[in-house]
């Protein structure tokens, strides 16, 4: 304690003096508060956990409103709201760009993705894909990426807590830092071994309502100090950055041909990389119909499009009444954005709870990613691979609980290792590995009927491995400024998203390795497919307690 | 759940025969109502989309052209984005409850009642 409590924000004030700003006292008991509700909860919800399907899919019990805003809870990480308000904050308009393709992605996954594989799958993603090919293959390469996607998405996230703990509590020293991330991974092992799949529901109900309450509260406070109208807040953000092109596109991505390219990658791997990120399909087992499933998108997508519509408020209104001089020049840089503006608007009470509000996003989200990441391992590698289905459902999730805690520590270890790195590329490349490693075979399985085993296990393993390559030969590894290796350069592949090449890659592959191969997968598998996928005959309903 | 928790199709694929369903009129005419709205919408708001960031990345001076006071062209496009996203949600939803809903719902109990034995579980719940 006597490291946090010692420690205070520090920001630099427009005089240049560096003064303490909010209560790191204050912080950590808002959040030790969050910490101790949610635990309470989880209990209570984890007295039913007898099942696999209670423990894996929360007993299919949740209702489309409920699983909707956990569906939130799961995307709105802490990086969309402190990255998404500072990099408006900064970068004007190009920050908003980010948030419109999290949001148009949601249409992915509603038409095409969310009531067809609610049908047809059971746990994971792997179920869903492996259910009219080979079982091993499929369910391998399928647990490999669901497996890839969760681990660089947890690095991310464990070590994005290191850097918000530095900008919140003052903590800048890596101690302090590597303690923080520990009692983090502690908390989520905690949530997700006791609570499974509905423990970890309600804390992301929890913090999405907490994350979109304080938002809309902030919100409508920037709004009420500029009269109500958009154009007099964007002018007060022109005037204090004295740049009137942050209002349009440009700043950050419009510098030369490779940026711009670089933008359209990003953007074609956010707006295909959300319907196939593992943690999020997993949710759509906790409800228990495909209607209910659907009722999940339509609230995720009101939620998601309020909360994004709340940060271009927020973020033009941090760049006019702070200033992106102030907002870069305070520890942690584009990231304090949020916290700055809840300090200038309701001092330290606000700043606390919005801080609370940071770390139990990171939290929840972790949570989110580990029980996905476990149940894949058990179910997918563990109990289809390893012991051939011989497995009982006890067996299997005793199996997802000793994952669970290998994950957490995995990540915790992760996480202190990765401090200080340049993060944000993990959050990139999670999308841009699920855009071209598990969309293709997801759609091609839902749609094609050709669709065979070589193809999907193409198309996976050939998106997965391109996308990493390219970014392992990108600038965000070696040959720039900010790259993780310095010193070297083999940086022969010039874009830092690699999903403009990787997903048309992986589509291809598909359909190759469709049409090369010469064994023809079981018709009578594939019209059960498709005639399960859209009655929802025969699919698991909630189990009663 | 079965006794097979992890392959759940195994065996129940004996009692009905999914090629014959899949052959119906009732499956095929629900099949059609279902991908003749999904495919055109989602080509619909990806080439919307793509117009939007091409316009973004490529167009700074459209983009930055004033509409009213400090709004321009690229606020104006960025909220449409939110307004088509909403109004795609609201329309596939009433869409389906009123075109896929009652022909998916009416096929399901139809197979549930020809063979309810590949659907509903001995321990009680359905499979």
């Amino acid at each position: 304690m006597s490291i946090i409590s010692s420690a205070a924000v520090r920001v630099p004030l427009q005089t240049a003096e560096t003064t303490t700003v909010g209560s790191p006292l204050l912080n950590i008991s808002i959040f030790g508060l969050f910490v101790a509700i949610t635990l309470v909860i989880v209990l209570r919800a984890s007295r039913n956990n007898k099942t696999a399907a209670d423990y894996y899919a929360a007993g299919r019990s949740f209702t489309g409103g409920q699983n909707g805003t956990a569906i939130a809870g799961d995307y709105l990480s802490a990086a969309s709201f402190l990255g998404i308000v500072g990099a408006i904050a900064i970068n004007g308009y190009d920050g908003f760009l980010y948030s419109i393709g999290f949001l148009v992605a949601w249409l992915v996954a509603l038409l095409l993705v969310a009531e067809l594989l609610r049908n047809t799958g059971k746990f994971t993603m792997a179920d869903v894909l492996s259910f009219r090919l080979k079982q091993r293959p499929v369910r391998i390469a399928a647990a490999i990426t669901t497996l890839a996607v969760c681990f660089f998405y947890l690095l991310a996230q464990m070590a994005g807590a290191g850097g918000l703990v530095s900008l919140l509590l003052g903590i800048d020293d890596r101690l302090g830092q590597s303690v923080v991330i520990t009692v983090v991974g502690v908390l989520m092992i905690m949530y997700v071994l006791i609570g499974g799949m509905k423990g970890t529901t309600w804390v992301q109900i929890i913090k999405a309502c907490l994350l979109i309450a304080g938002a809309f509260i902030m919100t409508v406070w920037v709004l009420a100090i500029h009269n109500f109208n958009l154009s007099t807040l964007l002018g007060a953000a022109i005037e204090t950055s004295g740049n009137a092109a942050i209002t349009s596109p440009g700043l950050q991505y419009g510098l030369s041909a490779i940026t711009r390219i670089d933008f359209l990658s990003l953007a074609l791997a956010l707006v295909l990389g959300t319907a196939a990120l593992p943690h999020v399909l997993m949710r759509f087992y906790t409800v228990p119909t495909a209607k209910e499933a659907r009722r999940s998108v339509v609230w995720a997508i009101w939620l998601i499009g309020a909360f994004y519509l709340f940060t271009l408020v927020l973020g033009y209104g941090a760049s006019a009444l702070i200033g992106a001089e102030r907002i870069a020049a305070a520890p942690g840089g584009v990231n304090s954005a949020a916290p700055l503006l809840a300090y200038e608007l309701g001092g330290s009470i606000l700043l606390g709870l919005i801080s609370a509000v940071a770390f139990a996003t990171i939290l929840a989200v972790v949570a989110g990613l580990t029980i996905t990441a476990a149940a894949s391992f058990a179910h997918d590698i563990y109990a289809s691979v390893i012991r051939r289905g011989k497995v009982d459902p006890d067996g299997e999730v005793k199996v997802a609980r000793r994952t669970v805690v290998v994950i957490g520590l995995l990540s915790i270890i992760g996480g202190i290792g990765a401090q200080g790195q340049n993060v944000a590329f993990l959050v990139a490349l999670a999308f841009a590995v699920a855009a071209s490693a598990n969309l293709p075979t997801i759609l091609y399985s839902l749609f094609w009927k050709k669709f065979n085993t070589q193809g999907a296990v193409w198309s996976m393993y050939g998106g997965l491995g391109s996308a990493i390559l390219l970014i392992a030969l990108s600038p965000v590894v070696s040959g720039g400024e900010k790259s993780m290796i310095q010193g070297a350069d083999f940086s022969v592949f010039p874009l830092s998203n690699p999903g403009i090449v990787s997903i048309p890659l992986a589509f291809f592959l598909g359909w190759l390795g469709t049409i090369l191969s010469r064994t023809k997968e079981d018709p009578m598998k594939q019209a059960e497919m498709e005639v399960r996928s859209l009655t929802g005959v025969g699919a698991e309903k909630a189990t009663d307690h | 759940m079965g006794s097979h928790p992890v392959e759940p199709e195994a065996g129940s694929g004996a009692a009905v025969d999914f090629t014959e369903v899949q052959q119906t009129e009732q499956f095929k005419e629900l099949r059609k109502r279902h991908r003749s709205f999904v495919f055109p919408m989602a080509v619909f708001f990806l080439l919307w989309y793509f117009a939007y960031v091409l316009l973004a990345a490529f167009a700074h001076d459209f983009m930055a052209t004033p509409v009213s006071g400090n709004i321009n062209v690229g606020i104006i496009l960025g909220l449409l984005q939110f307004v088509s996203t909403f109004a795609i949600t609201m329309w596939y939803v009433s869409y389906a409850n009123r075109r896929l809903d009652p022909i998916a719902a009416n096929l399901r109990h139809e197979l549930e009642e020809a063979a309810p034995e590949a659907f509903i579980d001995p321990a009680g719940g359905k499979k």
